[in-house]
């Protein structure tokens, strides 16, 4: 679309596009492709039970459950997907986002650890997290995978075992460098950066044709993002992989060492509520891949054996905080890519020594803003005011690799449902002041008035010197400065040694002959990096070998 | 929390942990009252009843003094922000938006109204620096319950408004850009 256009900055792009097109309209090609030969079901709208076979069930579709559901149905196993949230599609996402996280993500954007002090951002629709994702592309950092092969045992997974993996996934994905100059939320952390000496890169995407219109957490509404929406999923139902929308799976029925049947609840169309409607999904097979909440939450709920307690244990957020900056020109957070530049200056590679963490931007829409902008009132309202003129770098702790970092437990409210205990201790508010300090300074550095550290004190600074002093008194506690996370890894570790991993390195859980779990959960910690391409390239290199297992050969 | 708490915030720490106890019985009474008078009347998915809705409706100006527009756009603003919370609701699951029944019933309760929260008069008439004042002591309360009621009520009614189109025009945020899907 628009050919070399493309490198235009987002102003004249945004004209282009609306000359484009006021002339037509927007492919859909889901629902273009959307046929009688495609087998879905929405389970809110079921009025019978329903029983379903299948060789392989896959509990999720996000970034493990698409990329298995393409592998293994191109294998010619028949496939059926369970996804906990709705279909919606390009035509559906329309850049709001009053819509968008009611309809996308779990617990309408607002699903938060037992204490309510970290908000998470997760998605749940088709595509899970790769349809509401920032696009973020980035190889698992080397020295997270050193970790896991010396401090977990784990072989096999080191970068020379993996490359194949992400060069295979990346080509699938188009993830490819961004050719488009940064926009100035993100070119405002690089300026800083680089005038302190802090080195910066570019991240690279996983889109095809990108519009630079910066609505990827809504949804894209151009298509241009290759989540699994637009890529495995169609190509797994284009193979005769049936999907099945608004499902929630209840319960694993095993018995003897081995699943028979997968126990799903239809959800009502708001997708909060269960109906009546009970799906039994009976398959030789079965894929656990609902995310690092979800798939832990599944075997719990299914009492299934773990002797060693592991399941729904070390659970990482990548617990990430805020700071938010004046510019005194326009910055515009709400367009463009919203992405494209990171500095991973303070992460480091000595993983035994306090916690470090990776600087990003996030996307600066109004909803997105008002909520994560302390206090209310006037002081609030004024933020809001200068909304285009404000500036926000994120700071993303890396968690799980230091003893005094454990993570979070998945544990079960009365009614089943999943809730995350994630403690945050001293060792993590070292790493936040820290942070807070890094962004601030970065800010000034890059020329900003004001930064305000996001904090319920709403205490802001028009100085680097101010931002120190201030920064190094705050009161740090959780509920007093706001925590939130896009990220949710680990709680079924992979690897060998079953006192200290729920999955074996082929992906198989431990004590279930015929269960594999292929998501973001078998990650021994966090990845130090956005998640999504470690998940593709893990759950890729497992899938496959699930083939030969289930003797079907190597796939493609 | 910090140690540079004001006098009268100390004088109100020792209020909360005098009314801790009765606090919590009163929590328990006022969530037996809420669920036996409610429930029956309750439709299932209607997101507050009477008494909530009154408290949001008082809540809400005050969250939002200074974001909400003036003269006669103000009724319609504060109504159709009163509708947003309840649909943000209505979207939440049923843990979360039992979580938030009880908090409105604590609210509601006479007793715990006035011990917990601080607010002496019923919420259809307690006064703009009451309700501010009650805000303010959650949001820098030293219990983290009170934090996270705080972050609640702010997380939905600031949330709500910046989610409608008529908040935009004070925020100079155009909306996003028309692409007129088909």
């Amino acid at each position: 679309m628009a050919g070399n256009q493309l490198c235009r900055p987002a102003e004249t792009f945004g004209g282009l596009m609306a000359d484009i097109l006021r002339q037509s309209t927007l492919p859909d090609p889901f629902r273009a492709a959307l046929s009688a030969r495609w087998k879905m079901l929405d389970a809110s709208s079921l009025t019978e039970d329903r029983d379903i076979e299948a060789d392989v069930a896959i509990v999720g579709t996000g970034a493990g459950g698409g990329t298995a559901a393409e592998i293994l149905s191109e294998a010619g196993l028949s496939v059926v997907m369970i996804e906990e949230g709705p279909l919606a599609t390009s035509s559906d996402f329309r850049m709001r986002e009053a819509d968008a996280y009611p309809q996308l993500y779990q617990e309408s954007a607002s699903r938060k650890t037992k204490d309510k002090a970290i908000n998470i951002l997760q998605g749940r629709c088709v595509g899970g997290g790769t349809t509401v994702n920032w696009t973020s592309s980035f190889r698992t950092p080397v020295v997270t995978l050193e970790h896991w092969a010396t401090a977990f045992g784990l072989a096999g997974f080191g970068a020379g075992d993996l490359a194949p993996w992400f060069d295979r996934m990346e080509r699938r994905l188009g993830v490819a460098p961004w050719p488009v100059a940064p926009n100035e939320n993100n070119d405002t952390l690089r300026r800083g950066a680089q005038a302190l000496g802090i080195s910066v890169s570019a991240i690279r995407r996983n889109v095809k044709g990108c519009w630079n219109i910066g609505y990827c957490g809504m949804g894209c509404p151009t298509n241009a993002k290759q989540s699994m929406l637009v890529t495995t999923i169609p190509a797994a139902l284009e193979r005769g992989a049936m999907l099945l929308t608004r499902t929630r799976a209840l319960k694993l029925e095993h018995a003897k060492g081995r699943v028979s049947a997968l126990t799903c609840t239809g959800l009502g169309a708001r997708g909060t509520d269960p109906t009546p409607r009970r799906i039994t999904v009976r398959a030789k097979t079965f894929i656990a891949a609902g995310g690092a909440i979800g798939t832990p939450a599944l075997l719990l709920r299914s009492n299934v054996s773990d002797p060693h307690g592991v399941v729904g244990k070390r659970t990482f957020l990548h617990p990430t905080v805020v700071s938010a900056a004046l510019m005194p020109e326009r910055v515009d957070g709400f367009s463009g890519a919203p992405q494209t530049i990171y500095s991973d200056h303070f992460l480091g590679d000595d993983l035994s020594g306090p916690i470090g963490y990776k600087l990003e931007v996030p996307p600066i829409h109004p909803v997105l803003a008002a909520i994560t902008l302390p206090g209310h009132g006037a002081a609030h309202a004024r933020w809001m005011h200068d909304l285009p003129y404000m500036q926000v770098i994120i700071a993303l702790l890396r968690d799980g690799f230091h003893p005094d970092s454990p993570g979070g437990t998945v544990t079960l409210r009365a009614d089943g449902t999943p809730l995350l205990d994630y403690p945050l201790n001293d060792y993590f508010w070292d790493g936040a002041r820290r942070a807070l300090a890094t962004m601030a300074e970065i800010q000034f550095a890059a020329g900003v008035k004001t930064v305000m550290p996001v904090h319920v004190s709403g205490s802001s600074y028009n100085s680097w010197s101010d931002a120190r002093a201030g920064i190094a008194a705050l009161p740090l506690a959780p509920l007093v400065a706001p925590v939130v996370s896009a990220h949710v890894m680990g709680g079924c570790p992979i690897g060998a040694d079953i006192r200290r991993a729920a999955v074996d390195p082929s992906g198989r859980y431990h004590h279930l002959d015929n269960l594999y779990v292929l998501d973001g959960s078998l990650f021994p910690t966090s990845v130090g990096a956005n998640p999504q391409l470690s998940i593709y390239a893990l759950t890729a290199k497992l899938a496959s070998g699930l083939v030969t297992t289930l003797g079907r050969g190597p796939s493609g | 929390m910090s140690n540079s708490a004001p006098p009268a915030f100390r004088i109100n720490r020792r209020t909360f942990l005098k009314a801790g106890v009765a606090g919590g019985a009163a929590l328990l009474f006022a969530r037996w009252l809420y669920t036996s008078t409610s429930a029956s009347t309750q439709p299932p998915h209607s997101a507050l009843d009477a008494a909530a809705r009154t408290i949001m409706a008082a809540i809400i100006p005050v969250l939002l003094d200074g974001a909400l527009p003036k003269g006669a756009d103000l009724a319609t603003a504060r109504a159709e922000t009163l509708v947003a919370v309840e649909q943000a609701i209505a979207g939440l699951p049923p843990a979360t938006r039992g979580e938030l029944a009880e908090l409105f019933s604590l609210l509601a309760f006479a007793p715990t109204r006035c011990l917990v929260a601080g607010v002496w008069s019923p919420w259809s008439e307690a006064s703009t620096g009451a309700i501010a004042g009650f805000l303010e002591r959650w949001r820098d309360s030293r219990f983290t319950l009170l934090r996270s009621a705080y972050a609640a009520l702010h997380q939905l009614v600031l949330g709500a408004w910046y989610a409608q189109e008529r908040a935009w025009p004070a925020i100079s945020y155009a909306g996003p850009p028309k692409l007129s899907v088909g």
